[in-house]
């Protein structure tokens, strides 16, 4: 592809951007994102509704196959890669990433424990 | 000639441990601006995670109004994420599309991802309205606060990203493939890719682990 829109292997990449493939390959990385997605989004809503797994595994599974996915789109789809041209890409992903465990961790690990430790509404009301 | 030469030395060895290579310079401004807004993009994620933190704590605090179950409907919600992935899809057509400068299906893939977009924001639309008129607004109870606030947040990025797609498809009508307009529609492709990962996110955590609440 022309030197405008794609860098020499000596630079990084923007992200977004992959190395330099001919169209059917990307295309073929395209096709093989878009179907690996459709099948674990079938999976998740078919174990969501079904009887077959033991039932408290099912929000772990849930889990575990939205993070699968999220992985799969970031590869495919924005081809953010373990390659050295995308380190930078990386770097700042794992910084997001840091900051959205904090945040979601952090507030459902205090909330649940402030609500353990707190009597219900109405005993507080009732107590004043 | 020179281009496989230096990938075979990059290959050799990747972070330049070995050789003080020459300083390359300022990167371009494609590799800059895609940066740039890559950085804007995890911003965003982050601003979805506390939606996301304030839904786990409040999914169970629905005030004697409805639960998760009982207004969730499975069906819609795979429509939409089907339109959603499939419209991810003709995206990426649309960029290896705009990459060899290819007009027809470069209009066809932007074509394609924005009736897509706009049959999942009709689901949406019709779900909310449908909900609200039911009486179970916004303000019902926290739980349903805080399911409003984070589809519809995300349901306005799908909106601002199907104005932008059409802003793209005339830009390159106009302008054509310049450098420029390329650089906007890299931007637009992580930014509609992005969506769809924050997707995956809200139909795993608000609609399947939320049904089960």
């Amino acid at each position: 592809m022309s030197d405008q829109t794609h860098m020499h292997a000596e630079h990084d990449l923007a992200p977004g951007d992959e190395e330099q493939h001919s169209v059917g390959v990307r295309i073929l990385g395209y096709v093989v994102g878009l179907v690996l997605a459709l099948l674990l989004t079938a999976t998740s809503f078919f174990i969501a509704g079904t009887d077959l797994v033991w039932q408290p595994s099912i929000p772990v599974a849930l889990i575990v196959l939205a993070i699968a996915q999220m992985g799969v789109h970031l590869v495919f789809f924005l081809h953010i890669t373990t390659g050295p041209d995308n380190t930078n890409n990386v770097l700042a992903l794992a910084f997001g990433l840091l900051v959205v465990f904090l945040v979601v961790g952090g507030t459902v690990w205090i909330m649940a424990h402030l609500n353990a430790n707190m009597p219900p509404m109405d005993q507080i009301m009732r107590m004043q | 000639m020179s281009m496989t030469a230096t990938a075979g030395r990059a290959h050799a060895d990747p972070h330049h441990i070995g050789v003080v290579i020459e300083h390359p310079g300022p990167a371009s401004k494609r590799i800059v601006t895609a940066y740039g807004f890559w950085v804007f993009l995890l911003s965003d994620i982050v601003m979805f995670s506390c939606f996301f933190a304030a839904y786990a704590v409040l999914s169970g605090q629905t005030a004697g109004g409805p639960k998760g179950s009982e207004i969730f409907e499975q069906g819609n919600v795979a429509i939409e994420t089907v339109c959603l992935l499939l419209s991810s899809f003709t995206c990426g057509m649309a960029s290896i599309a705009a990459d060899v400068r290819n007009r027809f299906w470069f209009y066809l893939g932007m074509a394609a991802t924005c009736v897509l977009g706009l049959i999942f924001l009709a689901i949406e639309f019709r779900e909310f309205a449908d909900l609200v008129a039911r009486g179970y607004g916004p303000s019902r109870s926290a739980f349903l606060t805080a399911f409003f606030s984070l589809v519809g947040c995300h349901g306005l990025h799908v909106s601002a990203g199907v104005l932008w797609l059409l802003t793209m498809m005339a830009q390159v009508f106009a302008k054509g493939f310049r450098a420029d307009v390329l650089r906007r529609m890299i931007c637009f492709a992580l930014f509609w890719h992005a969506l769809d990962i924050i997707w995956v996110g809200v139909f795993s955590v608000v609609y399947l682990l939320g049904s089960g609440v």
